[in-house]
């Protein structure tokens, strides 16, 4: 890289470098001193702030060999004056579970793309990998290999089963229901080739949150949502609880009135919850973490289906199992067997770009749940159908 | 030499987690019994045990250099034995054992331009897109947006004095890699013209069925062109959803004077009180106004703060707004009330008012 660098005037971007929340121009310029990558991104970019538009030309299938995921291929549409970001592939770096690294395995991923790549990253990208930002074609495959020899592996991008990601759960926090990075760890292990080699209608999410707070938002944003949640009683430490009354929380105005199965009562001295009309919002215990926990009977529900707008709307996924154990090998094992049973009728009869909810909504849960040996279940829906449009296609079997 | 050469690895998948856990997480690993949030961005976790682990939480604009990767290593290596994480809103956490390195620590974070905050009831970092930084879709940037407004919105990180916790999420396209349709405020990048059919390209780059197929109102149909295979686009039809654009390189939908942004509200993840719902159109268009996008940043601003002066104590956006009725809503904010803001995708008759539950 010892060639001279063209020195970009940024004069709108520089804007950017005022104010008090930390500043990305400010990264991209760090990585700017020494290489050109990052230097010409800065030139393209100021660019685009002055002519409102993206440089960017739609993706092309770059990867590495034998993968069909992990690599998003990029090119500007303006080579010429910006040769150096001609080629600026991302590269997704499978994170490992919660997000926790040493010094030293940071220094690693660092080393390895200023030796290959623009010496921009993400930490981290919205479905959870370590994003690699921006690198020419032939860096793709020596980067893999350095990454592989340091332990880490591609993630997954286009009709794959994408990374799957998860909270800290039990590392760090005590609301966890049942161990989201072990879970996760072993369904990404288990989802290689799926995640690699993308063969499916459309994407595929898998999100694993601990506790009905759901801070991976597996909710809004997996395809195959596993939201921590209990089935026994709420515990409570009553003498913590009188202490929290005593610290200026009013139980009965932020606790009582807002829980919404209604179902907890204040004396001033007890705190009375049945648990029975509990629907293990989180609520209370948010407010109270020193007072209140989940229960000890605790595991998690499976919901479906969610994905953003494209193609037919947004979905929130639904509730495919109110209730599962997940404490040994074997409960991970019918992990996958339920989701391989539901990959099995979508990926022969989903449309392209069509998501699982989207699939779902289309052939009708009920018609699902029979294709993957569900029981229909009053708590997947929030209320049985308002119409009399009902099918009856027994006397199908009985002409 | 042949023994040199290196085998070639492949899913192996990531390294396992346990590798990059402090030795007080993992004695302690599923054994939290509670926490605290002694001051804003500090998080104390205790053990059954007994043992504490103190998390001091930092912004991130989470395109990070090599340089800041590695300072941050450094840190961690000062202060918190050489582990910490990030979470799922791109802010870095340094997990501490001796209490007494929190304070310089976080003198230290400031001084490179890393605030503090970010817990309980405080605005978290935004969840955001790429934008102009890589996207060939973006209606609009991401990081410069973001900037923006964090950097308006800086005192409700560093404090904790909203009425509940509030999450900010831009995506630059309908396509929401940031998946912010479920977010307190969303802001989000439109395109609102339809797109350009580059006939000359369109029959070597893209397959005409699959193109057809894409369009979720099915404005798009076969064609021909100059004796070539092309589609045409029913222009009324179209809302501008890029989908065509993302399966065909030759319909081009961005243009610099009509994209923009819209912003959303009053969506949540979370279950608590209330279950998760999605956000709702509140403002259909702003313009694309860099670099520091003025009329996005105020519009933002005036919804957080008449939100903060309204809302009863652990109230979502949403909930607030399910409270006092969408009518108050604009009336407080000042936002008009426009034909656009009445639903007529799918389903469009759901959200009309069917009952006289309103308020005067």
């Amino acid at each position: 890289m010892s060639e001279q660098m063209k020195k970009y005037e940024t004069p709108l971007l520089d804007e950017l470098e005022k104010g008090q929340w930390p500043s990305f121009v400010k990264e991209i310029k760090a990585a700017a001193e020494w290489n050109p990558m990052a230097n010409d991104l800065l030139g393209l970019l100021e660019r685009s702030y002055r002519e409102k538009i993206g440089h960017w030309k739609h993706g092309g299938i770059v990867g590495v060999m034998g993968y069909g995921g992990g690599v998003i291929g990029r090119y500007t549409d303006l080579p010429e004056e910006f040769p150096h970001v001609s080629h600026f592939h991302t590269m997704r770096i499978n994170q490992p579970a919660g997000w926790f690294y040493t010094a030293e395995a940071l220094r690693t991923l660092a080393d390895i793309w200023d030796r290959h790549g623009s010496g921009l990253t993400n930490f981290h990208g919205s479905t959870g990998d370590i994003i690699f930002l921006g690198t020419r074609t032939e860096e793709l495959e020596p980067t893999f290999e350095e990454l592989t020899q340091a332990g880490f592996d591609l993630g997954g991008s286009g009709s794959d089963i994408r990374t799957p990601s998860c909270c800290c759960g039990m590392a760090r926090c005590e609301w966890a229901c049942y161990d989201t990075m072990k879970l996760t760890y072993f369904l990404t292990q288990h989802y290689q080739d799926e995640i690699h080699r993308p063969a499916f209608p459309y994407k595929f999410k898998i999100k694993c949150s601990g506790c009905p707070n759901d801070c991976v938002a597996s909710v809004a944003r997996a395809d195959f949502s596993i939201i921590g949640t209990w089935r026994d009683e709420i515990q409570i430490d009553q003498e913590m609880v009188r202490e929290y009354a005593k610290n200026g929380v009013d139980i009965n105005k932020e606790i009582v009135a807002l829980c919404p199965g209604k179902c907890i009562e204040w004396d001033g001295n007890t705190l009375k919850i049945d648990n029975s009309s509990c629907r293990h919002c989180m609520h209370c215990i948010n407010v109270m973490p020193k007072a209140l926990a989940p229960g000890k009977d605790r595991g998690a529900a499976i919901l479906l289906g969610s994905k953003a707008p494209i193609v037919e709307g947004a979905i929130l996924s639904s509730v495919i199992v109110p209730f599962v154990k997940l404490d040994d090998e074997d409960s991970y094992n019918d992990i996958v067997e339920l989701i391989d049973a539901i990959l099995e009728p979508w990926i022969e009869e989903g449309k392209n770009r069509e998501r699982i909810g989207e699939f779902v909504q289309r052939v009708g849960l009920g018609n699902f749940l029979e294709a993957i040996g569900l029981d229909p279940q009053p708590e997947m829906i929030k209320h049985p159908r308002t119409n009399p449009y009902v099918f009856y296609e027994n006397y199908l079997e009985e002409e | 030499m042949a023994d040199t050469v290196k085998k070639r690895i492949t899913d192996i998948g990531p390294p396992h987690y346990e590798k990059f856990l402090p030795p007080i997480i993992k004695e302690n690993y599923g054994r939290w019994k509670y926490h605290e949030i002694p001051r804003p961005g500090v998080i104390v976790h205790t053990s059954d045990t007994g043992a504490k682990l103190y998390t001091v939480r930092a912004a991130s604009p989470r395109l990070l250099s090599t340089a800041k990767i590695r300072k941050f290593a450094e840190l961690a290596e000062k202060y918190s034995d050489g582990y910490l994480r990030f979470t799922s809103r791109h802010n870095v956490e340094f997990l501490l054992t001796d209490p007494s390195k929190i304070d310089p620590l976080i003198q230290e974070l400031e001084a490179i331009g890393h605030p503090v905050g970010g817990t309980g009831n405080a605005i978290s970092s935004m969840v955001h897109t790429q934008g102009w930084i890589h996207c060939h879709s973006s209606a609009t940037d991401a990081s410069g947006v973001v900037k923006a407004v964090m950097d308006e919105l800086i005192d409700y990180f560093k404090t904790m004095k909203l009425p509940a916790k509030i999450r900010l999420a831009l995506a630059c396209c309908l396509n929401m890699c940031g998946a912010v349709h479920c977010s307190d405020i969303a802001i989000l990048g439109i395109h609102t013209r339809p797109p350009k059919v580059n006939h000359e390209l369109l029959p070597k780059v893209c397959e005409i069925p699959n193109v057809v197929a894409s369009c979720p109102t099915a404005a798009i149909r076969p064609s021909t062109f100059q004796g070539k295979p092309s589609v045409e686009v029913e222009e009324e039809k179209c809302m501008y959803c890029a989908n065509c654009y993302t399966v065909c390189p030759a319909m081009p939908l961005n243009n610099p004077e009509t994209d923009g942004i819209s912003i959303w509200v009053g969506g949540k993840v979370s279950n608590a009180r209330t279950e998760p719902m999605f956000s709702k159109l509140a403002v259909p268009y702003l313009p694309n106004n860099p670099p520091r996008w003025p009329e996005v940043v105020q519009t933002v601003k005036k919804i957080v703060e008449i939100w903060a002066a309204n809302a009863h104590k652990h109230e979502r956006v949403g909930e607030w707004i399910e409270r006092i009725g969408w009518p108050k809503f604009f009336k407080l904010t000042g936002i008009e009330f426009t034909k656009q803001h009445i639903d007529d995708f799918k389903h469009a008759g759901l959200t009309y008012k069917t009952s006289v539950h309103l308020t005067y």
